[in-house]
């Protein structure tokens, strides 16, 4: 008997240590250069371009991809701001979530719009992001940035053209986006 | 996240992480209010009735506004044009709005402690849009928000609060909040419209000295003579209180140093306040009320998630 309990021990220590890293913090600076460079391609002048980064935790992969942009154009072509979608989601009954700062000091009328966030999930977030970027404007393109896409778990008709890294997961998992400003370390995790 | 209480019924009974949110809130909702298109569909499955038993112009305006930037419903209700002038009681006036499923009420009244009362009989949320002589909540809110915006913080900042004091929620919800957020308060005006035991009570410094006040502090709130809520003479004449306690330019230029000059209206020009000083450089009263629907935006916001959520 006992050996059968301390086999279940550790199944369920094996079980409970499933802790899979997506991506280091290496494969996350390259993914990064690897999107700007997407993104240059597809937007090789920039001068309709503008990039918006979504609140909270966004910005942390915005901040890092301009960055990065600003290494291999100039850095006076790159506009870029950043929008919360607080006020827009639709489950604002449930939670009630701490908004953030919306900084937008330019038009989007007309403009191809690229939006940033981390992981893209069931789509409902971004979905609030166009309703949010709308009231600023009607944009000639909206595309969508994602550094994780996890993929077959959307709730809306949504996608993103430039993906770091697809994943299938399932609805009970969770993957966990850390950054070195916030968490110490820049790293995803999937648990 | 959310607010400690399900009605704003005064400052007294918010906490300082209650302020600190409404104020972080406001501050993302004046940004909204920037906006090409100036409106959140936050509040769109929200009724929300102004029930306005006394007169008023800003207040009134500004929450209203305030709910249609949000999307809410919004239903208007004045006193002087309703069945309360055929003795219909406020309770039975209210439980009849609220069968038209009405989520929230902004009320002002002229008893102090009305909404308390509503408060206590009525399921729907309540924000108290100024009762009486008791409080003004959004008012010291909205004057604190811009006090901040305009000094970065409310920790140690002077303020001056000078006129009719005895009469104004204004300046007792004022008192409260500046307290509660680390400032420092000193009321001015003469002796009959300062309550006696201020000090004692609420821990303000008393001045009956105007240019003592204006030689202390950073900010003077400066408030109107509420001859509607005096039933006896309390000073021999307006213009003699313009000479006494109103506030001039000549008066401040003898101070020599900046004060910013706040009101929350309306203004009786050449009382309290003469215009040059109101239209002056140093005066921020319009952008209080610009910032008014801001701060009711965050309050609204905040109260129909509270009562959601509960």
């Amino acid at each position: 008997m006992a050996v059968v309990h301390r086999c279940k021990a550790a199944i369920f220590i094996k079980i409970f240590e499933l802790v899979k890293t997506l991506l280091s913090q290496q494969q996350i600076a390259l993914t990064i250069k690897r999107l700007a460079h997407q993104i240059l391609e597809n937007h090789i002048s920039l001068t309709d371009t503008v990039f918006i980064g979504l609140q909270p935790r966004g910005i942390f992969v915005s901040d890092r991809l301009i960055n990065e942009l600003q290494q291999l154009v100039s850095p006076q072509q790159i506009v870029y701001g950043k929008l919360d979608i607080t006020f827009y989601r639709d489950d604002v009954r449930q939670h009630l979530h701490a908004a953030n700062k919306t900084d937008i000091l330019f038009s989007i009328e007309n403009k191809q719009v690229i939006l940033i966030d981390d992981v893209l999930w069931t789509g409902r977030t971004i979905r609030a992001a166009l309703d949010a970027l709308l009231d600023f404007g009607r944009p000639a393109k909206v595309e969508l940035c994602a550094l994780i896409d996890r993929r077959f778990s959307r709730e809306f008709p949504i996608q993103a053209e430039y993906i770091g890294r697809s994943i299938d997961t399932f609805a009970t998992q969770k993957v966990l986006v850390r950054w070195a400003e916030k968490d110490g370390q820049d790293e995803i995790v999937l648990i | 996240m959310k607010l400690s209480t399900k009605h704003l019924l005064g400052i007294k009974n918010l906490t300082t992480q209650d302020i600190e949110l409404i104020l972080s809130t406001a501050t993302q909702f004046k940004e909204v209010l920037q906006r090409p298109v100036k409106k959140v569909p936050s509040l769109r499955d929200i009724t929300i009735v102004n029930l306005f038993y006394e007169n008023s112009t800003r207040t009134r305006m500004s929450f209203e506004l305030a709910e249609k930037r949000l999307s809410a419903d919004t239903l208007n209700f004045a006193a002087s044009s309703s069945s309360a002038k055929k003795g219909e009681t406020l309770l039975d006036t209210v439980n009849n709005i609220l069968s038209m499923k009405v989520d929230m009420v902004v009320m002002r009244h002229s008893a102090s402690g009305a909404p308390h009362f509503l408060a206590k009989h009525i399921p729907a949320a309540i924000v108290n849009a100024g009762d009486g002589i008791n409080e003004h909540p959004t008012q010291a809110l909205l004057d604190a928000f811009s006090m901040q915006e305009q000094f970065g913080t409310l920790k140690g900042l002077r303020v001056a609060i000078i006129g009719d004091i005895m009469h104004s929620r204004v300046a007792l919800s004022n008192i409260y909040l500046l307290g509660k957020m680390g400032a420092e308060v000193m009321v001015a005006g003469p002796p009959t419209l300062i309550p006696k035991y201020i000090t004692a009570a609420l821990g303000v410094k008393v001045t009956y000295n105007v240019a003592e006040a204006l030689q202390w502090c950073d900010v003077a709130n400066v408030l109107r003579i509420q001859l509607e809520r005096q039933n006896q003479p309390l000073f021999s004449s307006l213009r003699e209180y313009n000479l006494a306690y109103g506030i001039s330019s000549q008066l401040l230029d003898s101070i020599g140093k900046k004060i910013t000059i706040m009101h929350p209206g309306p203004i009786n020009r050449g009382v309290e306040l003469d215009s040059d000083v109101a239209d002056g450089s140093n005066s921020i009263i319009l952008n209080q009320v610009e910032n008014g629907v801001a701060v009711r935006m965050a309050v609204l916001y905040l109260l129909a998630n509270h009562n959601n959520q509960s």
